[in-house]
């Protein structure tokens, strides 16, 4: 089979849905490729090197159309290209199906078969063919380019010889593709970059790109942006409330905003409003990359370049992938290339349209004359949904009054059963012992007592030298020792002297070790 | 001097040893309390020195200077990393101590049995008092003596093997002579009887033969416990030291000896107690030696040990904004301390959080990581106790395990089947990544697999620890 790219009829469309590269990759699968000349001339591809690539060079588009099986495009089709199909024939580009019904009808009535890669579901396996992506990638870093281009001074800060440059601050409003290449190409320029995104979720992939993540005191219970396949949704009248509020604090700072906010099939949401613009310094720049949707910034004009009567450039241009057409050509021909590849699995040149398959089932808008757009939900979810955070069950002030209640009961119980047997034991005692013993066992007792009561004190740390200073008093055996020494026996001497001895070791011994080891402690 | 003075110095030395021990609540204090306990012994010595009854004092101040010469000197040697063993000695001599005194109780007993009326007058404090008891005191007094010696035998012996195996030169692991426990029992019964025999003749044939036995205890008991019980061993050899003192004590019919013994002997018992509840163990288990029974087989383990070298450490390290450090028993070991501080000074010095996580058990003596950070100069004020810093594992970046295994082993929350159910441990695997410091692969002392090291946030770090540190230690940049 054939794949034919026609040249781009869209005023100052400059892409091309196939380079010799791509061109070289589709040979490979089994694919004879046609070129209407001139096609990549804009791109900075000749009709030269497609012919070195073995591409055919086909002089008009209508010969083109009629020759190949499979028509690869970049923006929709015009009415005209849509009337040149027929059955036999698969059209692969952007369609935008939801706000292009008369193309799609007509589409059916040709009974061609379409794939709009702007359909392409968002699926892991499916970002090799995500041309969403891979042109928001290319807006969002054109954007801070363009956004320089208007800006009077540095991105980065300088102290120079000739005085000191703060660095700009670039605030980048809605964290989706272009937004976090936004992020990223301003903070490797050297700007401080702040982002916000209504969804919390992509606040750590904000901070990962080395921007500060612009955080709103609201609780308001965000949707999670697994649910809507990792686009933003309309927010609530007091979310928006609190967003522009934050905006507005924001306004006087920022050098450079980059809007970037598109909810899918709906007009932009308006962010920053006249009255941020009015705040903003002179020579500001605001990008707004969603003016092909009635901007973020009602002030955007579309595809315009404007000055605000405070010297805020407002950028409205919608055709950055195509102002650089050779980076946007190679990866849109790179996908083309991919959804190639996933409908030809035999890789023998022929198209094999499975429907079943999740992707390209998604992607197709007719089909063997039926219009099969909107597609089914894909078997696979986008992005994992965010698991609900395990939260430990609060206690209730009564519960706590209640359980420190039964703790208290539980305790009183326990050390009243302890005096009572303690008490017992010490009268059973005292029925049999005589006088003098008791008076020592009394003292013995409180002792205990108070050791218990002493020792709970203790730090953890201090465990060791506890045990030597312990160790070291326990040798007060010694006064039993001295008191015997004097008394009798020869034998009695000896033993009590070996006992003197031993306790005298463990005396000194016993406090000069503590004393080290304390004295080791030391504070930081 | 006469006995109310005795008296008066026992009761200030008293109050001078409980302000000792209370003092250690804390690291400052602590510095003030021992002076407290060594003007407490200084005081009680002088005063029973001078006392009434006390004779041959110089002969006795020369054993005191000589022994305490003896040891100044070992307490100026010793290595931090002794410490364990030192204690255990120190112990066994309170021990001995204990038996001769009490030997000598029953031998001044006996001659003042025998003596009249007239060599009574003459004789000093201690044979008087004996003189004017009772018969039924006499009985107590048998009692009391020949539980002093008892005790103090068990000490002895225990304390002389558990220095052994704390010093290495006995092997560490649980062994039991065949018969086991039985003859520990055995043993009990032979000295109760010896105690009836003893009471009824007052003979000195059942108090030796008590006496062997008790040795044999002491031997048999300590040696069928492994070395990482060695903590309550210790703190419990350190309690019964105290309590035969306080046997002693009511022998000698001297309140500052009961008061002292009893103080130490509670203090040993609640250290013994926290170790015990810090390995979910109760003390009877501990002391009968061995882990108790399992109820099924353990966990199956799955993944495998991942090795590390020293730039992969180094790089984390580098990169990590908080770390913990868990010592164990094989830091002290590999002598690593100077290393680990070291470390902590240079990542401290680059802003980092490093704190320590030291478990109740950790090491072979209770609180001895303390004691040998402590030494290595790591400010004790990131030094943290088990339950202060367990619920920051999860924020932390980096736990490096130096050495020891049982207490991060996960096994004991994870596997109701592992002999360490239910053991209070450190939650390491919970951090986002760790390394642990480790010889070579193979089960710790308990024989027990640690799942630890099979995790998927896990990384051995193998080799000898202090190699491995200094190894690291020019990479942390």
């Amino acid at each position: 089979m054939k794949i034919g790219v026609p040249k781009e009829i869209f005023e100052g469309e400059a892409r091309v849905a196939m380079t010799p590269d791509s061109a070289g990759q589709l040979q490979k699968l089994g694919y004879d490729c046609l070129i209407e000349t001139g096609a990549g001339a804009a791109a900075g591809f000749e009709d030269a090197a497609y012919e070195a690539a073995g591409v055919t060079v086909v002089k008009t588009a209508a010969a083109l159309f009629k020759d190949a099986d499979v028509i690869a495009k970049v923006r929709a089709p015009s009415e005209t290209e849509v009337k040149r199909l027929d059955s036999s024939k698969t059209l692969i580009s952007m369609f935008n199906p939801a706000g292009n019904s008369d193309l799609l009808d007509l589409s059916k009535a040709k009974g061609a078969n379409v794939i709009a890669m702007d359909m392409v579901p968002r699926i892991s396996r499916a970002q090799k063919m995500d041309a969403l992506s891979s042109m928001a990638n290319i807006a969002g870093y054109r954007a801070v380019i363009e956004a320089g281009n208007n800006f009077g001074r540095f991105f980065t800060g300088q102290i120079t010889a000739a005085g000191k440059v703060p660095p700009a601050k670039v605030l980048v409003v809605g964290a989706g593709v272009a937004g976090l290449a936004a992020i990223g190409t301003a903070t490797s320029l050297g700007a401080i970059t702040y982002a916000f995104d209504v969804r919390p979720e992509v606040a750590e992939q904000v901070e990962s790109m080395g921007a500060e993540f612009v955080y709103l005191d609201f609780k308001e219970e965000q949707q999670d942006g697994a649910a809507t396949g990792g686009y933003a949704s309309v927010s609530s009248p007091e979310f928006r409330e609190a967003q522009l509020a934050k905006f507005r604090e924001l306004a006087p700072e920022m050098d450079i905003v980059i809007t970037t906010a598109l909810i899918p099939n709906r007009e932009a949401p308006e962010l920053w409003t006249e009255d941020m613009v009015g705040a903003m310094k002179r020579g500001s720049v605001i990008v707004d990359l969603a003016a092909e949707k009635g901007g973020n910034c009602k002030q955007t004009v579309a595809d315009q370049k404007i000055v605000t009567e405070n010297g805020v450039t407002i950028i409205g241009y919608t055709d950055f992938p195509s102002r650089m057409a050779a980076q946007a050509s190679t990866l849109y021909a790179t996908n083309i290339r991919h959804m190639m590849a996933d409908l030809t699995p035999e890789k023998n040149g022929v198209v094999n349209h499975n429907m079943e398959d999740d992707v390209i089932r998604g992607a197709t808008v007719t089909h063997q004359g039926e219009i099969t757009f909107p597609p089914p939900p894909p078997k696979v979810k986008a992005i994992a949904a965010q698991k609900p955070k395990e939260k430990a069950p609060e206690l209730t002030a009564e519960q706590k009054r209640a359980a420190e209640v039964a703790a208290f009961k539980k305790e009183t119980k326990t050390q009243v059963t302890l005096l009572a047997v303690g008490a017992i034991l010490l009268l059973g005692v005292g029925l049999v012992a005589p006088a003098s013993f008791m008076q020592h066992f009394i003292v013995f007792v409180l002792s205990v007592f108070i050791g218990f009561q002493v020792i709970w004190n203790v730090a953890h740390s201090l465990h060791t030298p506890l045990m030597a200073v312990t160790n070291a008093i326990s040798s007060i055996i010694i006064l039993g020792a001295l008191m015997q020494i004097g008394s009798g026996s020869w034998l009695v001497v000896v033993l009590a002297a070996l006992s003197v001895f031993m306790a005298g070791i463990n005396i000194f011994g016993g406090f000069l070790v503590t004393r080290r080891m304390l004295a080791m402690f030391q504070k930081s | 001097m006469d006995f109310g003075f005795t008296t008066a110095a026992y009761v200030v030395a008293a109050v001078l040893f409980i302000l000792s021990l209370g003092g250690l609540s804390g690291q400052e204090s602590a510095k003030r309390a021992v002076w407290y306990g060594i003007a407490g012994m200084a005081l009680a010595v002088v005063a029973t020195l001078f006392g009434p009854g006390a004779g041959l004092w110089l002969l006795s101040l020369i054993l005191i200077a000589g022994g305490g010469l003896i040891g100044w000197y070992v307490a100026k040697k010793v290595e931090m990393t002794e410490m364990p063993q030192l204690v255990a000695a120190m112990h066994s001599l309170v021990g001995l101590a204990a038996v001769f005194v009490g030997y000598n109780a029953h031998i001044v007993m006996n001659n003042v049995a025998g003596m009249d009326a007239h060599s009574l007058e003459n004789l000093g404090t201690f044979p008087a008092l004996v003189a004017h008891k009772t018969g039924v005191e006499l009985a107590i007094l048998k009692v009391e003596l020949f539980l002093g010696i008892f005790i103090g035998a068990v000490t002895f012996t225990g304390s002389v093997v558990a220095f052994g195996k704390l010093a290495g030169k006995l092997t560490s692991k649980a062994q039991k002579l065949p018969g086991g426990h039985m003859l520990n029992a055995g043993s009990a019964v032979i000295s109760v009887l010896c105690l009836i025999w003893y009471c009824n003749t007052g003979a000195v044939l059942p108090l030796i033969i008590m006496t062997l036995f008790a040795l044999f205890i002491g031997y048999h008991l300590i040696m069928g416990i492994g070395g990482a019980d060695m903590p309550v061993v210790v703190s419990m050899l350190n309690s019964y030291s105290g309590w035969a003192a306080a046997a002693i004590g009511f022998s000698l019919s001297n309140d500052l000896l009961i008061v002292v013994g009893a103080l130490v002997g509670s203090s040993g018992a609640i250290l013994s107690y926290i170790m015990c509840k810090a390995m979910n163990r109760s003390f009877v288990s501990v002391i009968l030696g061995g882990f108790g029974g399992t109820t099924g087989p353990a966990m199956e383990i799955e993944g495998e040990q991942v090795a590390i070298d020293v730039d992969g450490v180094a790089s984390a390290l580098n990169e990590a904004d908080s770390i913990i450090i868990v010592p164990g028993y094989g830091m002290a070991v590999a002598q690593a301390q100077q290393a680990v501080s070291e470390m902590t000074r240079k990542l401290r010095a680059k802003g980092k959080n490093v704190r320590f996580a030291i478990h109740p058990v950790a090491g072979r003596l209770p609180g001895h990581m303390n004691v040998l950070l402590a030494e290595a100069k790591v400010p004790y004020d990131i030094v943290m106790e088990m339950d202060e810093i367990n619920e920051d594992f999860p924020d932390t970046d980096v736990v490096i395990v130096i050495g020891s295994n049982d207490i991060v082993n996960p096994a004991a929350q994870e596997d109701p089947n592992s002999p360490i159910a239910g053991m209070p441990v450190l939650e390491v695997w919970k951090a986002k990544q760790v390394f642990v410091s480790k010889r070579g692969q193979g089960t710790g002392y308990s024989g027990i697999e640690n799942p630890l090291f099979y995790k998927e946030n896990t990384r051995m770090f193998y080799g000898d620890a202090k190699e491995s540190l200094n190894a690291l230690l020019p990479k942390i940049d």
